[in-house]
C-alpha cells in the first residue's frame, strides 16, 4: 500500500505548495527567458558590471558596409594606385565619381572673383549673412538655380518650380526621408534589381522599412516588364507586407542606361492601379551621352492634369555625380505633393545643406551659358571614355550591357565563372582585385539576379590611368586564353 | 495515522472519479490523478504544466505580434490622413491656436490597394510632422517671418524673441574674413570625404570644447563625429541608444525641439520629469527616480536621461554635485546620458563655472565612461547657424562607430569644414570672437534683467546660454495653461514679441515664458521693454 515514500501530511503539503509553486515558476521563467532571450519578467538591472546596451539599429549590420561593395574600397584605401609613386596599386574602379569635367569648374571660378565663389556675390561681407542664415527652406536665389539647371538638363522638356524643391545634405539622405515619409516601418519599396547597393543602407536601415526587389534579367536589357512589376508586387502581398512605393533610378545605376519612355509611362500607370508612390532617383540624369535619350518621368507628368496622379511622383536629384562634387553634399526632393514638401522640408532640419554651399553653387548655377556649355562638354566627354573602355574590353574579349549614360559601364564576365553562383560570382571578384588590383563592384552587391556582371566605373581616373586598368585586363584575359 | 487518513480519502475520491470508465483505462487515468492528488512529483508537474502551458501562450503571442509593426510609438491607422494628437499638447493648446489647413477631404479617402484614382498616403510619421505645425512655435515663427522686425525699415515688425534664429548680426565687427588666409582649392575639397568630419577640424572642435571647460578636460579628436546640426547629433544619438517604443527621460522644463529631434522619426518617447519653481528649476533625484519607475510600471524601458548643460531654457549651470547625482543614478539603472552642452561657450556670467559630463568620468572606470554622450553645437558658440556643424562625443565605441556609419546620412559640406578648419585654427580669432561674445550676452542679459524688474517681472538667474527663464504668473487671467496661451497670443499680436511659452517646453506650472537675447543688441532692450510693458498693462487693467 504505501508505494509512495512518506511524505508530509497534504495539509502541510498545500501550505507549502505555494512556496514551492513559487520558486518552480520561478526557476522555469529564468531557464526559459535564457533560453529564449525574452525579456518576461521586468527584472531591476542589478549593478553587476552590466555593460550599457545600444539599441537595435547601432548594432544591425544593415549598414551593409561589409559588403564586398565596401570591402574593395578598403583593399584600395590601403594600397592606392598613383601614376608615379604606386603604379602597381589597387586602380579604384568602384567609385562612381564624374571627374572628368573638373577643369571647366576650376577655370570657372577662377575667372571670378575667388572670394566671390567663397562668400557669394556679395564677397567677404556677405559672410556674415551667409553665416546665420539656417532657414530650412533654403536660399530662394539657390533654389532658383537649382530649377533652372535640372530644367536644362532636360532640354526644357519639363517646368521645375522652386518652391517645390527641399534641399538634402545628398541624395543619400533626400532617398532616407522619403522614405521615412512614404512608408511606415515594416512596409516595402519595389525596387528594379540590380540596383545601387547604398540603396539598403539608405532606404533601409534607420526606416524599418524593406525592399522587395523587381527582378530584371539580361533577356531584355534588365528593363522593367509588367510581369516582373507584377509578380514583385504579388510576391510583398503573399508575405502580407504593404507596398507603398516603386523607387527606380533613371539613367539606372549600375547598369548605366536609361529608362525607356514607354517603361516609364507603364511604371505610372502601375502605380496609379495600385495607388503608391513612384520616386525616380534621376542623380545620373546629367549624365546622359545624348540628351534626346533621356526621358524624366517629370515630361511624363508634365503634360498630366490630374493632380492624384501627379502627387504620386517624387524625383530626387543631387550635384555630386553630374557637377561631381560629392563632397559638397547637395542633394533635392523635388515632389509634385505639397504635403510631401511640406513634410519633407521640416524634417530636413536634420540634413540641412550649409549655407555658405548654398551661396557659393548659386550664382554660378544660375549662370545659364556656363551651365549649357558645361553639360554639353560634360556629355560629350563622358561618351568618349565610355566608347574607350567599352572598346578596350571588346578586344579583350568582353561584352558590356549597351549603356547610354552614367559614369560604369555594366559588364559581363559570366563566361569565366567557374559556377554560376555567388560564390564563384565572388571568387572572381577576389581575383581580380588581388591579381588585377583592380577594385570593381560585383553584381551580387547590387542584387543582380544573374550571376557574373560587374560595374566598372570610369570616371572618376585621368585617361592614362584608364588605359593602364585596360591593359591589366587584356593581360588577365590573355593569361586565361593561353591556359 | 493522520498522514495516511487524508491520504485514503483523497484516493477514494479518484477511484470514484476514475470509476465511470472500463477497468483499463480508469486505471490509465487514475494512476496519474492518483500521482498528481498525492503528490509524488504530482505537485510539481500539476505545477509546471500549467505554468508552462501560460508561459508558451505568452511565447507565442509574442511571437505573433513581433511580426507587425513595431507598436511602441502610437502608429496610426494608415487608411487615414488625420494622425493621432500631439500627445504632449493638452486639447486647450490645440483649439486656441490655428490649426494647419489639411485637406481634410483626404482623411475620408479610402486607401486600399485596388481603388484606382485615390490619393497615395503618406506614412504615419509625416502625418505626425504635418499636425505638429500648429504648435506655438511653429505659429510664432510664421509670424516673425511674415513681419520681421527691422529698426528702420519695419519698427513695427515682430520682434524675434523665440528661438536663437539670427537674422541680423551688426554687432559682429570682427571679420572672419580676414581670419581665412588660404583660399579655397576646388579640388581639394570637391571629391567624397569621411561623414563623419575630417580628422583637422575634428581636432580644431576639439580644442574649443576643451576652451569652453577652461582646459580641464582635453577632448580627444577621435571620439568625435561632426554632423550637420544639433538636431542631427541628436537623432543620431536617439536612434544608437534606443530602439522604436523605449523611452528617455528629460527633466522639465526642457528645449522644444527634443519633441522633434527624438521623437520624429526614432519612434522613442519622451518621459518628461517635471521639476518646479521652488526648487529654482533644479533636478530632484527624487522625482526623477519616481518618473523611471512610473514608466518601468507602465511597462516602457528608459534608455537614457537628456539633460542640457548650461540649461535650456533656464540657463542654469548644473553643478558637480548635480553631475555626480546623476552618473550614479544612470549607473544604478545602467541607462545612457546624453548631455547636451552647446552652449557650453556662452557662460556669461562673472565666474560663472561650468562642468562638463566629460570632466565627471575622466576618474571614473571604463564602463561608467560608455554611458556618457555629449552633444556639442559649434554654431552656437561662433554664432555661425548657417554653417550645420555639429558634433557627438563618446567614449563609447560602439556607438561612434554606428554614428560614423550614420553620418553618411546627414554630414557637413566639405567647403564648409575647410572654411572652419581655417577659421577656427587661429587661436587669436578664435579668443577674441568669444570673448567679445560673452561679454555681449552679459551686457544684454543685465539690461534686460533690470528692465523686466522694473516691470515686475522675475527671472530665474540664467547664467548661460542665450535664453531667458520669464516668470509672467502675475498676468495670466487664469492660471493654467488656457491663460498662457491667451497672454502668448497677447504678446505675439499687441506686444509684437515672440516668446516661448512654457507649455512648448513642457513646463509644468503655467506662466513660465523662454526669452532668447543672443539676437539683440543693447539698443533693442529698451523696445523690448516698451512692448512687453504694453502688454502688461493692458493684462492689469
Amino acid at each position: 500500500t504505501s508505494t509512495h515514500f512518506s511524505l508530509p501530511s497534504l495539509q502541510s503539503i498545500f501550505s507549502l505548495s505555494p512556496i514551492v509553486f513559487r520558486a518552480v515558476t520561478y526557476h522555469v521563467f529564468k531557464a526559459l527567458k535564457k533560453k529564449m532571450g525574452l525579456p518576461l519578467m521586468m527584472e531591476r538591472s542589478s549593478n553587476n558590471n552590466n555593460v550599457v546596451e545600444l539599441s537595435r539599429v547601432a548594432v544591425s549590420d544593415t549598414h551593409g558596409e561589409d559588403s564586398p561593395y565596401f570591402a574593395g574600397w578598403k583593399a584600395y584605401d590601403e594600397n592606392p594606385y598613383e601614376e608615379s609613386h604606386n603604379p602597381s596599386g589597387v586602380i579604384q574602379m568602384g567609385l562612381a565619381e564624374n571627374q572628368v569635367s573638373f577643369d571647366l569648374l576650376e577655370s570657372y571660378l577662377a575667372k571670378k572673383n575667388p572670394e566671390v565663389s567663397m562668400w557669394g556675390s556679395k564677397g567677404a561681407p556677405g559672410f556674415r549673412e551667409n553665416a546665420l542664415f539656417q532657414d530650412y527652406h533654403g536660399l530662394k536665389s539657390f533654389r532658383q538655380a537649382m530649377a533652372s539647371f535640372m530644367q536644362q538638363i532636360r532640354g526644357g522638356k519639363a517646368r521645375f518650380d522652386p518652391d517645390r524643391i527641399v534641399l538634402t545634405a545628398g541624395a543619400t539622405a533626400a532617398n532616407e526621408l522619403l522614405t521615412f515619409i512614404l512608408a511606415d516601418p515594416n512596409d516595402a519599396l519595389l525596387v528594379p534589381t540590380p540596383y545601387y547597393p547604398g540603396f539598403d543602407r539608405d532606404l533601409r536601415w534607420r526606416t524599418g522599412v524593406r525592399i522587395v526587389p523587381i527582378h530584371c534579367d539580361s533577356s531584355n536589357h534588365f528593363q522593367i516588364t509588367p510581369e516582373a512589376l507584377e509578380q514583385a508586387y504579388q510576391t510583398a502581398r503573399d508575405a502580407n507586407i504593404r507596398v507603398r512605393g516603386v523607387l527606380i533610378t533613371n539613367p539606372s545605376n549600375p547598369l548605366g542606361a536609361t529608362v525607356q519612355k514607354k517603361v516609364l509611362e507603364d511604371l505610372l500607370d502601375f502605380c496609379v492601379r495600385m495607388n503608391i508612390h513612384l520616386v525616380s532617383d534621376e542623380i545620373y540624369s546629367g549624365s546622359v551621352f545624348h540628351a534626346s535619350e533621356f526621358t524624366s518621368v517629370a515630361e511624363i507628368v508634365e503634360n498630366i492634369d490630374d493632380v492624384s496622379v501627379k502627387e504620386r511622383v517624387h524625383i530626387v536629384y543631387s550635384l555630386s555625380k553630374d557637377l561631381g562634387l560629392p563632397g559638397f553634399r547637395v542633394g533635392t526632393i523635388y515632389s509634385y505633393n505639397d504635403n510631401v514638401v511640406r513634410t519633407a522640408r521640416r524634417m530636413s532640419s536634420f540634413t540641412l545643406v550649409s549655407s555658405q554651399t548654398q551661396h557659393m553653387l548659386a550664382s554660378m548655377l544660375s549662370d545659364e551659358e556656363f551651365t549649357e556649355k558645361y553639360i554639353r562638354i560634360n556629355r560629350e566627354r563622358l561618351r568618349r571614355r565610355y566608347e574607350t573602355i567599352v572598346e578596350g574590353l571588346k578586344k579583350a574579349g568582353i561584352e558590356c550591357l549597351k549603356g547610354n549614360a552614367g559614369l560604369f559601364c555594366w559588364m559581363n564576365l559570366g563566361f569565366l565563372l567557374d559556377t554560376k553562383t555567388k560564390q564563384g560570382e565572388l571568387e572572381l571578384w577576389d581575383v581580380i582585385l588581388k591579381e588585377l588590383k583592380l577594385n570593381i563592384s560585383p553584381g551580387s552587391s547590387c542584387h543582380c539576379s544573374e550571376y557574373g556582371w560587374f560595374r566598372v566605373c570610369f570616371a572618376n581616373m585621368s585617361e592614362k590611368t584608364l588605359e593602364i586598368a585596360l591593359e591589366r585586363i587584356h593581360e588577365f584575359m590573355d593569361r586565361r586564353r593561353g591556359f | 495515522m493522520t498522514r495516511t487518513e487524508p491520504n485514503r480519502s483523497s484516493k477514494s475520491e479518484s477511484e470514484n472519479s476514475g470509476g465511470g470508465g472500463g477497468g483499463t483505462t480508469a486505471m490509465r487515468v487514475i494512476v496519474p490523478l492518483q500521482g498528481v492528488v498525492q503528490g509524488r512529483g504530482g505537485l510539481f508537474l500539476g505545477s509546471v504544466i500549467p505554468c508552462a502551458f501560460f508561459y508558451f501562450l505568452q511565447f507565442y503571442l509574442k511571437r505573433n505580434r513581433k511580426n507587425e509593426p513595431d507598436s511602441g510609438e502610437p502608429i496610426p491607422n494608415p487608411d487615414s490622413d488625420s494622425a493621432s494628437p500631439d500627445p504632449t499638447r493638452s486639447q486647450s493648446v490645440g483649439n486656441l491656436t490655428e490649426l494647419a489647413s489639411l485637406p481634410r477631404s483626404l482623411s475620408r479617402i479610402l486607401l486600399s490597394p485596388r481603388l484606382s484614382g485615390g490619393a497615395a498616403s503618406v506614412s504615419g510619421r509625416a502625418s505626425c510632422v504635418i499636425k505638429g505645425g500648429d504648435s506655438p512655435y511653429h505659429v510664432g515663427q510664421k509670424r516673425v517671418e511674415e513681419d520681421p522686425y527691422d529698426e528702420s525699415g519695419n519698427p513695427d515688425g515682430v520682434i524675434e524673441l523665440g528661438s536663437a534664429h539670427t537674422t541680423k548680426m551688426d554687432w559682429v565687427s570682427e571679420d572672419p574674413g580676414e581670419a581665412i588666409s588660404d583660399g579655397l582649392c576646388m579640388s581639394g575639397i570637391a571629391s567624397y570625404e569621411p561623414c563623419h568630419g575630417l580628422i583637422e577640424l575634428k581636432t580644431a572642435v576639439a580644442g574649443f570644447m576643451s576652451e569652453a571647460t577652461k582646459n580641464s578636460v582635453s577632448f580627444d579628436p577621435s571620439q568625435l563625429v561632426l554632423t550637420s546640426g544639433a538636431a542631427s547629433a541628436i537623432e543620431i544619438l536617439s536612434f544608437c541608444l534606443a530602439d522604436s517604443g523605449n523611452a528617455f527621460l528629460v527633466p522639465t522644463p526642457c528645449s522644444p525641439g527634443y519633441d522633434r529631434d527624438v521623437k520624429w522619426r526614432t519612434g522613442v518617447d519622451l518621459i518628461h520629469v517635471p521639476c518646479r519653481s521652488a526648487d529654482n528649476f533644479n533636478i530632484s533625484m527624487l522625482v526623477l527616480d519616481r518618473g523611471f519607475y512610473l514608466a518601468k510600471k507602465r511597462g516602457v524601458k528608459i534608455r537614457g536621461v537628456i539633460i542640457s548643460n548650461p540649461w535650456n531654457p533656464t540657463g542654469t549651470l548644473l553643478t558637480r554635485e548635480n553631475l555626480y547625482a546623476l552618473l550614479d543614478f544612470a549607473r544604478e539603472r545602467n541607462i545612457h546620458i546624453i548631455s547636451n552642452e552647446v552652449f557650453a561657450g556662452s557662460v556669461h556670467e562673472e565666474g560663472g563655472e561650468f562642468v562638463s559630463m566629460a570632466e565627471i568620468v575622466d576618474t571614473e572606470e571604463n564602463v561608467d565612461r560608455e554611458r556618457v554622450h555629449i552633444i556639442y553645437d559649434l554654431s552656437k558658440d561662433l554664432s555661425f547657424p548657417g554653417l550645420r556643424t555639429a558634433a557627438i562625443y563618446s567614449f563609447n565605441e560602439s556607438v561612434l562607430s554606428a554614428s560614423r556609419k550614420l553620418t553618411t546620412l546627414s554630414p557637413v559640406s566639405s567647403p564648409t569644414q575647410h572654411l572652419l578648419i581655417s577659421a577656427i585654427s587661429s587661436p587669436k580669432f578664435v579668443q577674441r570672437f568669444v570673448k567679445t561674445n560673452r561679454e555681449r550676452l552679459m551686457r544684454v542679459y543685465t539690461e534686460l534683467v533690470k528692465g523686466l524688474k522694473e516691470l515686475g517681472i522675475e527671472c530665474t538667474r540664467s547664467s548661460g546660454g542665450f535664453f531667458c527663464w520669464v516668470d509672467m504668473r502675475g498676468f495670466m487671467s487664469s492660471y493654467s495653461e488656457k491663460g498662457e496661451i491667451e497672454l502668448w497670443n497677447k504678446l505675439l499680436n499687441i506686444g509684437k514679441i515672440n516668446v516661448i511659452p512654457g507649455s512648448c517646453c513642457h513646463c509644468i506650472e503655467p506662466g513660465w515664458f523662454r526669452l532668447c537675447f543672443s539676437n539683440l543688441s543693447e539698443t533693442d532692450v529698451p523696445v523690448v521693454m516698451n512692448r512687453i510693458r504694453k502688454v502688461c498693462e493692458t493684462c492689469k487693467s
